[in-house]
């Protein structure tokens, strides 16, 4: 037996093709949103992991690096050094802010870091790592800048020394990496107008401006010019040692939070993303019924294209199956060429997306097999309609 | 290949008083009022009638597409209704013992010309290549076989029409119901296709019922059944010869 919806595709290929590029554009955009939700989970474990970390150490009672702020003084980390199982520990900063280059400006999460210690760029590209102790930066590939570029950061300028990938914060923005006192100075230096209302306000005040006591305000002002204050301590466990034991230690001895990898990954995924998480999901079901829509739609149109035709085979004898069989294959045919023009598109325009987007071949086949059960469903409204005709139109009267 | 499901019941048609009623109580109508009608083997019959007069209904009901109300229909020599359907799979009889030829061609436009006469032998479960073959026999016969890979859409209505009664042929039926065949033709290819009529009819043994308004070819049967008001009356006919 020839297939009849064969038959028609290749009849009226114009007009499938043309719908199938319409549906394949949509399925695209499916398939795209899928993949930012992957990028999203994928840029938080490789920031996980490329910040080379076993405990994040931040303040008591927060989230923090990534998903609250967080402060503590900048000599906490020799304490946390000192106690046992601990190789590594170093101070890091995280403040998003723009960067400018030139008469442009590029949102960026700004690292501090201290060289060679947990927080440090993971790999570069091109360049080097930074090897002075100021004005020097490292940044990732997304904020399009160039080895040898000068960036200013607040009031001080930077020259761009090497460039690494996929270290972007969990809200998709580019990291550039500066040395920890430039980082410090950078988060809470303020600026030279401030410095001297905060002086004069000082100056006014009898109780930090004592007769009696010279000095006092000096140091009052000194104090408020400079930072002591980092956003967490990133550690690196000993050989061998249970990076859960150690963070234990550090909640119990140090009165402050640390989390493990497996932790900080639910922060960033199960917290952090969630609502992100919640509206891809929201988009990805309305794309799935606007889809199922369209084929409903268009099957049914070129059924009803095709009612005569269908009397006529009715009449002659055809069984419901065939008829049936024809409609659903056309569905599933339109499903077919929608799905590679979807697949094809979505693989050409994610370079272009500013976000990470990751096309897992999982997702792919999910999306094919959804769409198949999309198309199965949407013809059924149209199967219903050939199944109703009257053979008896055919012969009219 | 195998003759086809409707060979060898070459006892063409009889209807014996047979009734249809559309509606109940006072808004009942009776379409055909105790029809009797006989169609041989290779005898091409016509059926006229004003508008209303019970054609659509008769054939119809012929067609085993409508249920009669009462009486008998026997098919090839085969009982299939008597005072209800006989046959359970009335798609099935459609496909293998009755053949149509409706006013407009109707092919299907999404197969070339072989395979919309080679269709039916399909749905019947023949090979497509056994099916294609007897396409191509009956297309020759109908003088069509020169366009037998092309669309339907780019045929002449003569040459639809002829590729419709090849479709019609294909499951050698003991019987073609022909629904005003010739209406959208010029009289020459009106002509031409009652030729045809008359010559696949003789050829296969087949007994063919032309439903017609047209008044040329009312002169080329040689019976005529003349429909009024739910009843048939038969009549000779001219029975004139088509060159």
């Amino acid at each position: 037996m020839i297939s009849l919806a064969g038959r028609d595709i290749l009849h009226s290929w114009s007009k499938f093709v043309l719908t199938g590029l319409g549906l394949g554009l949509l399925i695209g955009a499916t398939l795209t949103m899928a993949g930012v939700y992957r990028g999203m989970v994928d840029d938080a474990e490789v920031l996980l992991q490329n910040s080379g970390a076993d405990l994040w150490v931040v303040q008591k009672d927060t989230l923090g690096p990534y998903a609250e702020p967080s402060s503590l003084p900048d000599d906490l980390y020799r304490g946390i050094l000192a106690l046992p199982g601990v190789a590594q520990a170093a101070n890091v900063t995280y403040l998003t802010m723009q960067v400018r280059k030139g008469d442009t400006d590029v949102r960026a999460m700004v690292v501090g870091f201290k060289p060679g210690q947990p927080g440090a760029p993971g790999f570069l590209t091109s360049g080097r790592q930074i090897t002075r102790s100021h004005y020097e930066a490292v940044a990732d590939q997304m904020t399009r800048f160039k080895v040898g570029d000068r960036i200013r950061i607040r009031r001080q300028d930077y020259t761009v020394v090497g460039i690494t990938r996929r270290m972007v914060s969990s809200g998709g923005d580019p990291m550039v990496f500066i040395p920890l006192k430039d980082a410090q100075e950078a988060q809470f230096l303020k600026d030279n107008d401030a410095i001297v209302a905060g002086r004069a306000r000082n100056a006014a005040n009898p109780a930090l401006n004592r007769p009696g006591v010279p000095g006092l305000l000096d140091a009052i002002n000194a104090s408020q010019t400079s930072n002591h204050s980092v956003n967490a301590v990133l550690v690196k466990v000993a050989e061998g040692q249970d990076p859960t034991t150690v963070a234990q230690t550090i909640r119990r001895w140090k009165h402050l939070q640390a989390y493990d990898r497996k932790e900080m990954e639910d922060i960033l995924i199960a917290k952090l993303i969630a609502t992100a998480a919640k509206q891809i999901g929201m988009f990805l079901a309305i794309l799935a019924i606007v889809s199922a829509a369209i084929v409903a739609f268009i099957i049914y149109t070129l059924t009803l294209g095709k009612i005569r035709e269908i009397a006529v085979l009715k009449l002659i004898g055809t069984q419901n199956r065939t008829i049936a069989s024809m409609i659903l294959q056309q569905a599933l045919g339109l499903g077919v060429i929608g799905f590679l023009v979807g697949k094809v598109a979505a693989t050409l325009w994610a370079p272009a997306f500013p976000k990470y987007v990751l096309l897992l071949p999982g997702d792919a086949v999910w999306g094919f097999i959804i769409m198949m059960a999309v198309c199965a469903l949407a013809s059924t409204v149209a199967i219903r309609a050939a199944l109703n005709v009257d053979p008896a139109t055919a012969i009219g009267g | 290949m195998d003759q086809g499901p409707g060979q060898g019941q070459g006892q063409g048609i009889r209807i014996e008083g047979l009734w249809k009623r559309y509606g109940e109580g006072d808004a009942a109508v009776d379409a055909l009022k105790g029809v009797d009608m006989t169609v041989a083997p290779g005898e091409v019959v016509g059926l006229i009638g004003p508008s209303g007069s019970g054609k659509t209904t008769l054939l119809k009901c012929l067609g085993a597409v409508i249920e009669p109300t009462r009486g008998r229909m026997i098919l090839g020599g085969e009982v299939i209704y008597d005072a209800g359907w006989k046959i359970k799979d009335l798609r099935t009889l459609r496909r293998d013992r009755i053949g149509f030829v409706f006013q407009a061609p109707y092919l299907i436009p999404f197969l070339d010309v072989t395979d919309n006469v080679a269709l039916l032998p399909m749905l019947a479960g023949h090979p497509n290549d056994q099916a294609r073959e007897r396409a191509r026999e009956l297309l020759q016969a109908m003088d069509v076989s020169h366009r037998a890979q092309a669309e339907p859409s780019t045929l002449s209505g003569g040459e639809q029409q002829r590729v419709a009664i090849a479709r019609a042929l294909a499951n050698r039926p003991p019987v073609i119901l022909a629904d005003e065949p010739t209406a959208p033709l010029d009289s020459e290819r009106a002509l031409t296709v009652m030729r045809i009529l008359h010559d696949m009819a003789h050829q296969y043994q087949t007994a063919i019922i032309v439903v017609t308004h047209d008044e040329k070819i009312i002169p080329t049967f040689k019976r005529i059944y003349r429909i009024r008001d739910g009843q048939t009356f038969e009549e000779a006919g001219e029975g004139r010869e088509i060159a």
